[in-house]
């Protein structure tokens, strides 16, 4: 696959879908993102968005290529994606509540093993990036503030160094300042090359940091469109409802 | 931070180090006095062994296990035959019940541990009910119900542990080494992957995270910890017989586990001790023993529903300080 790679492409995803059961939550999508790239994905509930972002790190069984950097992405083999550098940060932020905040930090880094002083440069930065996490280090987890606790995932998720980040639904549950402080520095990290793919409900706050959107609907993709395209409301609904 | 307000903030985390302080005396008292509370302290050093091998896999790796009193039972087992029936040495006969019931645990947790919840419950259950089942129906090996006597007491070549005082000290060193392993692998890189793997499976294997290849580490090492208990049971008691390892074993270790606070370092310990000692505290109560004896483990569990250990509440927290 090395024309995708030498074609600027970071990920390439063809014919990807995904069951639950006999569910066919995901049917075949086929998608690209960019090097250096924010995609976002917007759809309704249901609409497959969580599952595709599953489906992308082997979290779920599935058919379907998932090419990152030029290699096939191992088939349901989330550890091999995650070595790779293709890192999600889950709906729900699945943060460890019983662990530190430095304990989830040193988590995101798992696969660096003993590099200490590579452990130590990584913290420095993450800290440098969110601030409020450098006054909560000793802190447990579970008794942060809701946006605490999404920094703390996005930090955990830099901490492992990665190529690109899967982000689903980083505003779900939040106050819109803290939700907007979090898409700040996704586009400070994106600037900086970055790629991302951001699963998002709030579709204005996606359109604003977005290169390009795919619009999901009942498990596929109906429209891959340019945000700077979209001049009102009554646009992205119609690409909402067909 | 200053060294002194992170042995704060430990014991905060864990007060069952602090409990076991205040334990010592009672420890110390039995030991001088001695009498039928020394052959108490040596099942509750025994049964701590046993849960704190327990807890790492249900503790802090949050999966479920009715079954580990199997690898209990072939360890204890092997050496009850071992050395009663053929002359081993009692350390070599333990050598190889601790191998045989890893062996067991290997082949019965690798597709085991891919299930989960309640249907990884009901398959742990079924490994120790077929393991009593064996320890009744192999008659020819085990006697059945009969049992096995005249188990040597623990030793090696010509020295033995003969005296209750001197196997009181043994179980509990022996006891607190294994606390210690526990706490060192709470803290190590390996511990801290049972820890995310018990918060959010999904959440592990998406920073790299191996769940399965963790899952198995984490019973084996449990299992290491009921072979061993399984096999000091037999060598401390010099008797052996089914029931030791039957569903009684199931549901007092459970008690230990809730009750000293489970996912905590010294607290299933802690919780071994109260659970052995308590029949005894209450026993003039004679026909009202077993009232009380429910009442005192449901009022620990509704003022401490985390166990012995979250008696933290007890004290005020203390602010956190930026660094670590």
């Amino acid at each position: 696959m090395s024309d995708t790679a030498s074609a600027g492409r970071i990920l390439e995803v063809q014919g990807l879908s995904a069951r639950y059961g006999h569910v066919e939550a995901l049917r075949p999508v086929d998608l690209y993102v960019g090097n250096g790239e924010l995609v976002a994905v917007l759809g309704p509930n249901g609409a497959g968005k969580s599952t595709l972002m599953r489906a992308l790190m082997g979290l779920v069984p599935t058919q379907g290529r998932v090419h990152f950097r030029g290699s096939e992405v191992p088939r349901h083999n989330p550890a091999a994606a995650a070595a790779m550098g293709l890192v999600l940060v889950p709906e729900g932020r699945g943060i460890f509540g019983p662990m530190t905040v430095a304990d989830n930090l040193e988590l995101g880094a798992y696969l660096l093993k003993r590099d200490k002083a590579e452990l130590a440069r990584r913290h420095e930065r993450v800290l440098s990036l969110f601030p409020r996490l450098q006054e909560r280090r000793a802190q447990v987890a579970g008794s942060l503030s809701g946006g605490e606790q999404q920094m703390l995932a996005v930090g955990r998720a830099l901490m492992s160094q990665p190529k690109m980040l899967l982000l689903d639904e980083p505003s779900l549950g939040l106050a819109p300042r803290i939700t907007e402080e979090i898409l700040e520095k996704l586009a400070v990290l994106n600037r900086e090359g970055l790629s991302i793919m951001l699963v998002e409900q709030k579709a204005p706050l996606a359109l604003k940091l977005a290169r390009r959107v795919y619009v999901m609907s009942v498990g596929s993709i109906a429209a891959e469109i340019d945000p700077r395209t979209i001049k009102s409301h009554d646009e992205l609904a119609r690409f909402y409802l067909g | 931070m200053s060294s002194r307000a992170s042995i704060w903030d430990e014991a905060r985390r864990d007060p069952a180090l602090l409990l076991w302080v205040l334990a010592a005396p009672l420890v110390l008292y039995v030991f001088i006095t001695g009498g039928y509370l020394i052959a108490v302290l040596h099942f509750a050093a025994i049964y701590a062994i046993f849960v704190t091998g327990l807890n790492i896999f249900m503790g802090y790796a949050g999966q479920v296990s009715f079954g580990h009193n199997a690898f209990a039972a072939i360890s204890g087992y092997t050496s009850a035959v071992l050395t009663a029936k053929h002359g081993w040495e009692p350390l070599a006969a333990a050598g190889l019940g601790l191998c045989g019931a890893l062996a067991c645990a290997l082949i019965v947790g690798y597709p085991t541990l891919r299930l989960r919840g309640h249907y990884l419950a009901m398959a742990t259950l079924a490994i120790g009910l077929i393991a009593y089942e064996v320890a009744v129906q192999w008659g020819s090996v085990t006697q059945g119900y009969m049992g096995i006597s005249g188990i040597p007491p623990l030793g090696i070549g010509a020295w033995t542990v003969t005296s209750d005082r001197a196997l009181l000290v043994l179980l509990i060193v022996l006891a607190a080494l294994a606390v210690l392993a526990a706490a060192g692998i709470r803290r190590s890189r390996l511990g801290r992957a049972f820890v995310a793997i018990a918060g959010s499976e999904d959440a592990a294997r998406a920073l790299g995270i191996d769940v399965a290849h963790y899952k198995l580490i984490a019973f084996l090492i449990s299992a290491f910890y009921a072979g061993i208990a399984g096999s000091l049971f037999v060598h401390a008691v010099g008797f052996v017989s089914p029931e030791v390892y039957g569903l009684h074993m199931v549901v007092l270790t459970f008690t230990m586990l809730y009750v000293g606070g489970i996912g905590t370092v010294a607290g299933p310990a802690l919780g071994a001790m109260l659970i052995a000692l308590l029949p005894e505290t209450i026993r003039s109560l004679s026909d009202y023993q077993d009232l009380a004896y429910g009442a005192v483990l449901i009022l620990i569990l509704i003022y401490a529903p985390g166990g012995l250990a979250s008696l933290s509440r007890l004290w005020p927290p203390r602010r956190c300080t930026g660094a670590a």
